[in-house]
């Protein structure tokens, strides 16, 4: 558990004095959580909302806002369109985190040194996935805690302020963005063991964000309804991609591999 | 300070990487105490050698144990009985010198790390910069660190691959002479350098490899294997004559005359140069003095090699 704690500490060291991932880490959650409050301010400042009935709404909204008003049920769905934009954040942070931490070793030539060492290759993961998920977990709790404070203060229905701690809403913040954030680093490790400049793993891991943007977009269009049972399938597929993805990480790492191999 | 245990056996250790066969039925064996040069060309498998012994890569053929621990199964309790310096330093830039080394001895899991760090930046000089980032440190203040690391956690063997590779001639004297601090500390160093006098002075044996083990023993046995022993005798002046004076003892296997010297190759000076002297002054020779012809173990290193290629152009 030491040598966990004090990897974890050297990646954040040295991985924060980057600007590069600074910036990431802090700006993304900041506009993510920015973006929905705007939304929701002046959303809420409008009266087209109180003037949409039940009937207005396309049919599967009643299944998610339950006894809402059509109004109230606008915006709550609103509010739930911004649920997939947070699970962004638990994505994007590991995966720059992971990938300036793993390729940045690789350059500067510091595994070999490390290997060499009694550190086993699972604490040598664990402890720089951790050092990518910690940040990415804390970031999107504290976001959702801020959006969650700003949408009290700015929507005047307690029933739609309320639905931000529903079921929904607490096993998509608690549950699916720490097995994202695991699926970020995972993706990482792997993407970071074949190239040499962090931003290029970066950029490649960046692409493993669309399918949270298709959900985004999905939703929007009507396609998926986000509920319940659609957050929970997220997290049992998640949690089974991850066990997969972790242990082919695992195997990638292997101390030959990378002092052979990885060039 | 040394003594007869074998701390490093090796036993036709070899290593393949595909087609490639990086290291050749490598049997070797390091006594505890003893500091013992790698010697070879680039890609001669010297760094695959420490490599292998330092568990970092699985042998393909053949058996290594080191400090009693078989590689490629028990290679934990290796990594805790070795300490390694690699080809590049391999040291955190963003953090500081304190920094990289207290990482380090959290692998280890050392309850001391705080009293040996300040032991060994004190001993290297970097005491006063403990605090400052690893990035504005000079090359062979970055070697010292990386050395430094490497000692911490007071290895059984020590593995200095190319300590003194890239240092300009100050820093490279900086680290041969703690170097040779730790052979007076008596500890077992593992060396590997293109650098032959570096080798000559400070290693006990030397193994030259090229893939497979061309030559092995202390450098002076080396030279006279190769070269044997010839004794230089300065003349007044020196002739033909005088060198068939000393042809004619048995032991004597060669004799040249250049300028006012007369060379010969004996089998052991200490006992057979009174002969050759009185031989000498018999005949005539005002001689000035005596001495070996000392050869370098470049010179060594060098026959090796053209024996290597010279080989390999027969096979082709």
């Amino acid at each position: 558990m030491e040598r966990i704690k004090a990897i974890i500490i050297k990646e954040w060291r040295e991985v924060f004095k980057n600007k590069f991932v600074l910036f990431t880490v802090s700006f993304l959650p900041l506009m993510i959580t920015a973006l929905p409050l705007v939304v929701l301010y002046f959303a809420g400042a409008s009266d087209d909302f109180a003037s949409i009935s039940a009937a207005d709404l396309p049919p599967q909204f009643e299944q998610l806002c339950g006894d809402l008003s059509g109004g109230d049920c606008m915006l709550y769905y609103i509010v739930t369109q911004f649920l997939l934009l947070f699970m962004m954040v638990p994505v994007i942070i590991p995966m720059t985190i992971a990938s300036y931490s793993i390729v940045g070793e690789k350059t500067t030539r510091t595994l070999e040194p490390l290997l060499a060492t009694p550190v086993t290759t699972i604490e040598i993961l664990v402890g720089k996935g951790l050092a990518g998920v910690i940040p990415a977990v804390l970031t999107t709790w504290i976001g959702y805690l801020v959006y969650a404070a700003g949408a009290y203060l700015m929507v005047s229905n307690s029933a739609v302020v309320s639905k931000l701690f529903d079921p929904l809403w607490m096993i998509a913040i608690f549950l699916v963005g720490p097995l994202l954030s695991l699926l970020g680093v995972s993706i990482s490790v792997m993407i970071s063991s074949r190239v040499n400049d962090p931003r290029v793993a970066e950029q490649i891991s960046g692409i493993f964000v669309l399918p949270v943007i298709g959900l985004f977009i999905g939703q929007m269009t009507g396609l998926i309804l986000v509920n319940e049972t659609f957050i929970l399938w997220l997290a049992a597929a998640l949690l089974i991609l991850d066990t997969v993805l972790f242990y082919f990480a695992v195997q990638i790492f292997q101390r030959e591999t990378i002092l052979s191999r990885w060039k | 300070m040394i003594n007869n245990s074998p701390i490093i056996v090796t036993e036709s250790l070899t290593k393949r990487f595909g087609e490639i066969t990086a290291v050749n039925q490598l049997t070797l064996s390091v006594q505890r105490g003893e500091v013992f040069g790698l010697l070879g060309p680039n890609g001669a498998g010297k760094t695959t050698t420490v490599r292998m012994l330092a568990a970092l890569l699985i042998p393909s053929g053949g058996t290594a144990r080191v400090a009693g621990f078989k590689v490629g199964e028990e290679d934990q309790d290796i990594r805790r009985k070795i300490g390694l310096l690699p080809e590049s330093p391999g040291l955190y830039d963003s953090l500081s010198a304190e920094q990289n080394l207290a990482f380090f001895g959290s692998m280890y899991g050392m309850e001391n790390t705080a009293e040996q760090i300040q032991k060994y930046l004190e001993l290297l000089g970097l005491w006063n910069r403990r605090y400052e980032p690893v990035g504005t440190f000079s090359k062979g203040m970055r070697q010292k660190l990386a050395i430094a690391r490497a000692l911490l956690h007071e290895p059984d063997v020590l593995f200095l691959d190319e300590p003194t590779s890239g240092l300009d001639p100050q820093a490279s004297r900086l680290v041969r002479e703690f170097i040779e601090d730790l052979k007076g500390e008596g500890r077992t160093i593992i060396l590997t350098t293109h650098n032959l006098e570096e080798a000559d002075r400070l290693c006990d044996r030397v193994a030259v490899i090229s893939g497979h083990l061309l030559a092995l023993d202390a450098p002076g046995e080396l030279r006279r294997k190769i070269f044997g022993r010839k004794v230089v005798f300065h003349l007044q002046e020196a002739n033909q004559a005088l060198a068939g004076t000393l042809e004619n003892f048995p032991f004597v296997s060669e004799v040249q005359v250049v300028d006012n010297k007369i060379l010969a190759a004996v089998e052991n000076p200490e006992d057979q140069n009174p002969e050759l002297i009185r031989a000498l002054l018999d005949g005539g020779a005002e001689l000035q003095f005596v001495g070996e012809l000392r050869r370098r173990l470049e010179d060594v290193y060098l026959e090796l090699m053209e024996a290597v290629e010279d080989n390999n152009h027969g096979k082709n």
